[in-house]
């Protein structure tokens, strides 16, 4: 168990570190346009992710989607070269930080518009019968776009090997979610008879386990799931914009993923993977010559 | 002689043979039923796992389609009118072709068939002709076969050969018509021009040079056969060109003839206002600067819902006589 834990902090160390740079850098004017990071969240990306298999499943990511990305392909350098708008970026800097796809990745910056192409990709898997399965995320606030709604009857209809995972990170942009929705989001899949589970979205052993057992389910009999993540955003909307108090975000310190998990580990290990994350980092930026 | 629905009926029965990578989506495409235009009358028969009926969802199936396109897919979505297109353009604009533009190596062939235009009484929300909502989007084209072409023919050289979205319309009115052929009354060319698709060139007379040459696409072709040997009958000698590319448009081949004859008219049957026409008619004045004897004129349906009564549509919507009244004024012109 805590081989998979010291995996999965590791992974969630390497997302942080890398948006605390990008935040670094584009107050040092070394980026442009804007960049939403993924920080207090990275046990979502990270626990659903690892579970996946990069090969047959796909993924189909939002604006928030640099934790989705490097817990799928590991590939720090593509991602910051199209982020730095260079040509050897994954999209040739046209995409930047929300347009993103290699191989099975595919991200946009439409909130929910990502939720029929991950239905239509998932019905592709069926018809290919290789038991892949079709992975969408979506924030809180994006649960109020229609389109979710037409395509989740659809994979319900269709039985389509789509998971659903819900970001309840309690805000979008800067709107607490209850002014923005009139039920329990966590109660609308399950009307579409896609069956719905609320996970803690700051454990990410809890989310690796639940999105494993959900995944073979899914593999073993072709139906929709959704996983609906409780979790909280520690930074800003973008980059600088943030209206919530600071008693509020301080609250939920003590409840980041990083520290869970250190409260789990060895602090030796720990001291490890943070060197061996931060070293990494420091390479990349070197050879970027952003150091 | 078949009629355009024939054809693209047929058009469809051999893609689907030829290709097991086409699949059809949309709502009410089974049989019996077949679509409510009949387009995929007795496909669902023949190719049962490849002919989806769908939730009324036109959004999400246009995203479903796109789907499948990003994994090797060749989907057609029948949109039920036109007028619906509207519901996907989200879907379209910044999904399916911005995901060609923007993601290296992607390709997404996705093919949205819908019919338009009114004439048929259905009133203001199923008989617009609204692809002019979707001129000049980046990686979209619009292919609006006339009765003059082979649909079947385009929407299969469009499932193997483009890569990125397409937009192909069908007039509702041609559904009925028969193909037209190369007549000793109506001599007809169809050239492949620029595009890659043909352009249908029509001559009401042998030998000349043409007083006016007539652009249109679509629908509009229906008003030709009796029009254009009305005018021969008053020796008015007339080119008309109907290009199936509406988007891009085979400019240089339009100027190329619209040179000869020196006066201009195009005609659409959408609804007055920032056309397709005013596009075309932009391009031409560079194009053919100092060359024009008058200004182009363009002909549309009145800038106003359509409405349902019979005698109330006919008087908005774009019609023969409107046409002509067009060429016999840009024929005043000294
Ligand atoms: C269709 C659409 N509407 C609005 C926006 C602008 N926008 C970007 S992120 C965001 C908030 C999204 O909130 P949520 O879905 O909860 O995701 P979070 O940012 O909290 O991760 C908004 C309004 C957008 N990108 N797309
Ligand atoms: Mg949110």
């Amino acid at each position: 168990m805590n081989a998979d834990l010291e995996m999965l902090y590791e992974k969630m160390v390497l997302i942080r570190l890398f948006e605390e740079t990008l935040l670094k850098l584009f107050s040092l004017g070394h980026l442009r346009g804007t960049v939403h990071t993924c920080i207090g969240q990275e046990a979502c990306a990270v626990g659903i992710v690892s579970a996946l298999d990069s090969k047959r499943d796909t993924l189909c990511s939002n604006h928030r989607g640099h934790g989705h990305f490097l817990a799928f392909t590991d590939n720090t350098d593509g991602l910051l070269k199209e982020i730095l708008g260079l040509k050897s970026g994954i999209c040739g800097g046209k995409g930047g930080s929300q347009h993103l796809h290699v191989n099975n990745f595919y991200s946009n910056g439409i909130l929910g518009g990502m939720v029929p192409i991950a239905t239509g990709i998932a019905l592709s898997q069926k018809l290919a019968e290789e038991n892949g399965i079709s992975v969408v995320f979506v924030g809180d606030g994006a649960m109020s776009e229609g389109v979710i709604y037409e395509s989740l009857n659809m994979a319900a209809l269709w039985k389509l090997p789509l998971l659903l995972v819900i970001e309840h990170n309690q805000i979008a942009q800067s709107t607490p979610w209850n002014l923005e929705h009139g039920s329990a989001i966590e109660g609308r899949p399950v009307a579409f008879g896609i069956p719905t589970e609320t996970i803690d979205g700051n454990d990410v052993q809890t989310i690796y386990a639940a999105t494993k057992k959900t995944v073979d389910d899914m593999r073993k009999n072709a139906h929709s799931r959704c996983l609906l993540l409780k979790t909280y955003r520690l930074g800003p909307h973008s980059k600088g914009d943030d209206y919530r108090s600071t008693t509020e975000i301080s609250s939920h310190q003590m409840n980041d993923p990083l520290k869970r998990a250190e409260t789990v580990l060895p602090e030796k290990v720990v001291m490890g993977i943070k060197t061996l994350c931060q070293t990494r980092i420091n390479q990349m930026l070197e050879s970027f010559s952003l150091i | 002689m078949s009629t355009y629905l024939q054809n693209l009926q047929n058009g469809l029965f051999e893609l689907f043979s030829n290709n097991s990578r086409v699949i059809l989506l949309g709502e009410d495409v089974l049989d019996p039923y077949g679509g409510a235009f009949k387009v995929t009358a007795g496909l669902s028969t023949q190719f049962p796992n490849r002919v989806l009926t769908t939730p009324i969802s036109e959004a999400g199936i246009t995203g479903v389609a796109i789907g499948l396109a990003l994994r090797g897919y060749i989907p057609i979505v029948e949109i039920m009118f036109g007028d619906f297109l509207t519901l996907c353009a989200d879907q379209i604009i910044n999904h399916a072709t911005k995901f060609p533009n923007m993601y290296r190596d992607v390709t997404c062939p996705l093919i949205m068939r819908s019919p338009m235009g009114g004439g048929r009484g259905y009133g203001p929300t199923h008989s617009q002709s609204l692809e002019k909502m979707f001129l000049g989007i980046p990686e979209l084209k619009l292919i609006a076969p006339s009765h003059y072409h082979q649909p079947g023919q385009t929407i299969q050289h469009i499932a193997t050969q483009e890569i990125n979205p397409v937009i192909f319309i069908e007039h509702k009115l041609l559904y009925r018509e028969t193909l037209q052929l190369n007549s000793e009354a109506l001599p007809l060319i169809l050239k492949t021009d620029e595009t890659g698709y043909q352009t249908a060139i029509l001559r009401n007379y042998d030998v000349g040079i043409p007083d006016v040459c007539l652009i249109g696409y679509g629908g509009i072709s229906r008003f030709l056969p009796e029009l254009l040997k009305k005018l021969a009958a008053e020796e008015i000698r007339i080119i008309a060109l109907l290009p199936e590319s509406i988007d891009p448009v085979p400019i240089e081949m339009l100027a190329h003839f619209a040179a000869e004859a020196g006066r201009i008219v195009i005609a659409e049957e959408s609804t007055e206002g920032f056309t397709w026409a005013s596009g075309i008619a932009s391009q031409l004045y560079e194009n053919l600067w100092g060359k024009l004897h008058c200004p182009i004129k363009m002909v549309t349906s009145a800038r106003c819902a359509i409405p349902t009564a019979i005698q109330q549509e006919a008087d908005v919507l774009i019609s023969s006589l409107n046409i002509e009244n067009a060429i016999l004024e840009v024929i005043s012109w000294a």
